[in-house]
Parts: structure tokens; C-alpha cells; sequence
């Protein structure tokens, strides 16, 4: 009697929820699969069977590849440094350094900001000839550059700006964990006279490792999620230099209106985030008690 | 005689690492201080440095008139809102669930949950797009907040922090005649309020600078959040100057920016609380 009225209870508490997760996470994701499928529907003609004819299109697309490589080399190009820039925030923040309240601050103030309103600060940081950069160059007697009008220098700048932007949040987590770690280590390493650069590397990051495997899930998931400074800075150019796998799906879905083909590289933009769960699950999943 | 603490530099090395940290927090901070230097002086002292320039509100005046924002000052206020009251409620009543009732199938449906962490609505726009087309809900608030209001993060959060509630309470409550909602009200939820705050704080921040969803399921002045509104002032073919546009920027961030230098303490925690799960 009491069990019964726990499973009718559980399920009651949990419908709400569950139906709008179905209707806006599940759904939509297996309706991207079918619809990868199909034709994109124009006027009076409705969709139709095409089998595999949108991944035959997306493999002969070049901007697809282009926008896959982009992206693999701006999640290179981020997560590396904002991690490791991330750990030493907090190794600083932790200690008890001169002006540690303004230290935290300046660290941590670029992710309440919007990405988009980050992105318009940075665009006329780099605006050719009176932006700040150019002013900087230019007083070292360097010549013109148009930082987001090249195509070789127009990743780099995004992976600047991303930098600047996610860096202070990852610090908090590694903060989190720094404050965790018992003080009887470090008394027991004084003692033994381990010097500061021993007792990180031997004791604080092996203990930060779980933090660490977090903090480079979420910076993956980021490095493919984030668009708004790409919408607002470079929409995709120079030329597709600076166009990632998601703004590129905005662009198909949203601009050219192919439905069908946007469908189609969504598709592979979850392949690439289940690529991500999966590799949380494994590595994470041992590690951390959830209970 | 305390041997030395190796968390802690010392002499020399104490003194670089400062000047290294102040550096870097002065590089950090850079962007922003331009940001505000820009706003608040004549367009002519944009780029030119100069102590005696005029301070000047005019910039802040020309966005302000220059677009409705007054609207979406407005629209941003009502997003945000009811997107953290649904998500409040459907939150605590699924994690109270998740933590405390056995029934056939949760931790098949619990995994379910865990799916949205790696599959934001961000990715998924294309098909949520189609639905809310359908649902003839398309450039309305209730359709940039539709596909968050299941939130697995608050979901998970709240099962954690439930799970720590001892079962003792609970039962006690219940011994005193209280129904299952009752419980969660009257024991659950207050003991869980720093959690709230904390997610609260997230949520807010996160959804008045949410913007490729609300950029594309808005068309109009009524329905478009203050990051849109500012996108489509900014990128207006009418040029309009850097100052203008950087003044708008800071206007769109303000309250929340000043909402954290006052409470920097609640927001780090409580980022640091939503980050350890």
C-alpha cells in the first residue's frame, strides 16, 4: 500500500519536469536524427525521404570542414590556457597575497558580464586603425593590422577574448577545491621541508585532478556551445576563417533557412557533446561520490 | 616556531607572485575599465587618454533614446523571472523525487535528467524552433523560456542537497500527520535555502545574458531581451558611435555587474556551491 503510493507520488513530483524535458531536450534530438533524413520543405513541396543524400552533401561541403577544423582548433587553442590560466587564479587567490579581494574580483568579473556585451568591448579593442590594439602597435611603430579582417589572426582573437571570458569561472571550481584540501598536508609537507613548486606538483594537482577533468568536460561542451562573440564580432568571416560548428548551423538554419542540412550538422555537433558525456562517464563517474 | 607553509610563498617568491597576480588582474580588468572610460567621456577622448577630459553622462542619454530600451530593460526583468519561478517549483518537486520516493524506473529517468547538461537548448535550436513555429508561440517570452524551465542542473542540485536532509526530520514531520507536500515544504525547502540562493544567483545571470535562443525566436520590440536589443542597436547600419554603443553595452550588464561588485562575496560562493556537485 505504502509502496504503491510512493511510485504514484514519485512520478506525480517528477511529470512536469519530465514533460518539458521531453518536449524540448529529448524530442528535438531525436527529431534532428529523423529530420537529417529528410529534405528540407519549400512552399507548396513537403519534406521528403533523401536518405543519406544531406551527409553525402555535408561531406563534400567545404565550410563544413572548415568549420569542424575551426572549431578543433579553437577548443585547442582555449582550453589548454584557460585551464591552466584558471589554476593559477585560484592558487593566487587562495594564498593570502596583497589586495586578495581585488585580485578576485578582476579575475571573476568577465563571467557576470554578457558574452555578448564582452564581445562588443573586444571588437573596438580590435577595430583597424583607432582601436586599442592598434594604438598599442602602432606606438611601437608596428605597422596596420586588421586583427578580425585576416584570416590568419582571426581565430586567435576569438580564442583571446574566450580566454579573457571563461578563465575566472573555472577558477572558482579549482578555488572550491583548493579550500578543501586538508590543512594537515601542508603542515605535514612544511615539516618535511617540501618547497611550494614540490608540494603543488607532488600533493595540490594530483588533488585537483577530479576538478580538473570537470573543469575540461565543461570548457569541451563551451568551446562548442559558445557563438554569441562569432554573431557579434566576425559573423564567420573572414571568408569562413572564424566560422565554428555552431554558428555555422545558425547560419544554414537561420540564414539560408535549410532546415534538413542544419539538421544534418546538428546531428554531428551531438555525436560530438555524446562523445563528451560518454567521456565523463567514464572518468568522471569512478571518481566522484554522488551521494 | 612554525615550519613554513608551502600554500603560501615566501620572501622573494612572495613578492613576484604578487606582482604577478596584479599583473594579471590588471591585464583582466583592462577591457572593462576601457569599456567604462569610453562610456562616460565625449566621443572625441574614446581612444585618447587624458585626465582632464570631461566626465559626461550624454552617451549614456543617446543609447537610452536611441532604442526602446526601457523595453527590454522590461522584457529581460519578466524572462528572467518566470523562468526562475517555473524552474524553482519543477526543480524542487523532481529532485524531492529523485532524493526521497522509490519507483520503478528512476534511475533510468534520473539518467534522462543528466542528458540536458551535455544537450543545452543552445544546440538544439533548429528543432525548438519548428515546435514553438507550431505551438504558434514563436517571438514571445514564454518561448525564449520554455525549453530552460526543466532545469537538469537545479534538478541535480536540489536531489543533492535533499539527500542530505536527515530521513529523522522527515519521518518525524510526518508522524505529526504531514502529507508528502507538506514535508517538502515545511522541511525540505527551508533547510535548502543557501542551495536556492545559490542557484538562483546562477540562473538569473545566466538567462539575462542568454542570447542566441532569444535572438532567434524574437522579431519584435515586445518580446526582445536586452541582449538581442542590444545586438540589433549595435549592428545598425546607422552609424553609430563606439561611445554610444560601449555605453549601451554597460547599460545592458549594469545591474547585474553592480549586483556583484555589492554581493562579489554571495555570487563567488554561490558559483563555487553550484560548481561542487
Amino acid at each position: 500500500m505504502i509502496r504503491l503510493s510512493a511510485q504514484v507520488h514519485g512520478w506525480l513530483l517528477l511529470l512536469p519536469a519530465m514533460v518539458l524535458l521531453a518536449a524540448f531536450t529529448h524530442y528535438p534530438a531525436a527529431a534532428t536524427l529523423l529530420h537529417s533524413f529528410f529534405s528540407t520543405p519549400k512552399g507548396e513541396r513537403p519534406a521528403v525521404w533523401v536518405g543519406l543524400d544531406n551527409y553525402q552533401g555535408m561531406v563534400e561541403d567545404p565550410v563544413f570542414w572548415q568549420a569542424l577544423t575551426n572549431n578543433l582548433w579553437f577548443a585547442l587553442g582555449t582550453i589548454p590556457v584557460s585551464i591552466g590560466l584558471a589554476m593559477l587564479m585560484a592558487v593566487w587567490v587562495n594564498g593570502k597575497l596583497a589586495g586578495r579581494g581585488f585580485l578576485r574580483m578582476a579575475y571573476f568579473t568577465p563571467t557576470v558580464l554578457p558574452m555578448i556585451a564582452v564581445a562588443n568591448i573586444w571588437l573596438f579593442f580590435y577595430t583597424p586603425t583607432y582601436g586599442l590594439l592598434e594604438q598599442v602597435t602602432g606606438a611601437f611603430g608596428l605597422p596596420s593590422h586588421n586583427w578580425l579582417g585576416t584570416q590568419n589572426t582571426v581565430l586567435g582573437c576569438l580564442i583571446v577574448v574566450t580566454i579573457w571570458k571563461e578563465a575566472g569561472f573555472f577558477m572558482i571550481f579549482y578555488l572550491a577545491a583548493l579550500q578543501a584540501i586538508p590543512p594537515a598536508l601542508a603542515e605535514a609537507a612544511a615539516i618535511e621541508g617540501a618547497g611550494r613548486w614540490y608540494f603543488f606538483r607532488r600533493v595540490v594537482f594530483p588533488l585537483l585532478m577530479p576538478t580538473t577533468l570537470f573543469v575540461l568536460i565543461n570548457a569541451v561542451i563551451n568551446s562548442f556551445r559558445l557563438v554569441e562573440h562569432i554573431i557579434v564580432m566576425t559573423k564567420g568571416g573572414p571568408d569562413n576563417a572564424s566560422a565554428l560548428l555552431l554558428y555555422y548551423i545558425y547560419e544554414v538554419g537561420f540564414k539560408f533557412w535549410d532546415s534538413a542540412y542544419a539538421s544534418t550538422l546538428t546531428v554531428v555537433l551531438l555525436a560530438i557533446l555524446a562523445s563528451a558525456a560518454i567521456a565523463q562517464f567514464v572518468f568522471l563517474e569512478k571518481r566522484t561520490h554522488y551521494q | 616556531m612554525t615550519a613554513r607553509n608551502p600554500m603560501e610563498p615566501q620572501g622573494l617568491d612572495r613578492a613576484l607572485e604578487t606582482i604577478g597576480a596584479w599583473v594579471l588582474a590588471v591585464l583582466w580588468i583592462l577591457p572593462l575599465a576601457y569599456a567604462i572610460w569610453t562610456a562616460f567621456h565625449p566621443a572625441e577622448f574614446a581612444t585618447r587618454f587624458d585626465l582632464t577630459a570631461p566626465l559626461t553622462l550624454e552617451n549614456f542619454r543617446n543609447a537610452w533614446n536611441a532604442a526602446p530600451f526601457a523595453r527590454y530593460f522590461l522584457n529581460t526583468m519578466l524572462l528572467v523571472a518566470l523562468i526562475l519561478a517555473v524552474q524553482l517549483v519543477l526543480c524542487t518537486l523532481a529532485g524531492y523525487a529523485f532524493a526521497r520516493f522509490e519507483f520503478k524506473g528512476r534511475d533510468v529517468v534520473f539518467m534522462l535528467v543528466l542528458v540536458q547538461l551535455m544537450v543545452m537548448p543552445e544546440v538544439l535550436v533548429v528543432e525548438n524552433y519548428r515546435t514553438m513555429a507550431m505551438l504558434g508561440l514563436t517571438d514571445t517570452i514564454t518561448a525564449i523560456g520554455l525549453p530552460y524551465m526543466a532545469s537538469a542542473f537545479g534538478i541535480f542540485l536540489l536531489r543533492q542537497t535533499f539527500k542530505t536532509v536527515p530521513k529523522e526530520l522527515d519521518e518525524a514531520a510526518r508522524v505529526e500527520g504531514a502529507n508528502a507536500v507538506q514535508v517538502l515544504w515545511k522541511v525540505y525547502v527551508p533547510l535548502a535555502r543557501p542551495v536556492y540562493i545559490a542557484y538562483g544567483l546562477v540562473s538569473v545571470s545566466y538567462h539575462w545574458n542568454n542570447f542566441l535562443w532569444p535572438l532567434i525566436i524574437t522579431n519584435s520590440v515586445t518580446s526582445r531581451p536586452l541582449t538581442v536589443g542590444l545586438q540589433v542597436f549595435s549592428s545598425s547600419d546607422q552609424g553609430i558611435d563606439w561611445s554610444i554603443i560601449t555605453a549601451a553595452t554597460l547599460m545592458t550588464s549594469g545591474p547585474l555587474l553592480v549586483a556583484f561588485l555589492l554581493f562579489q562575496k554571495q555570487f563567488v560562493q554561490s558559483f563555487m556551491r553550484a560548481g561542487i556537485r
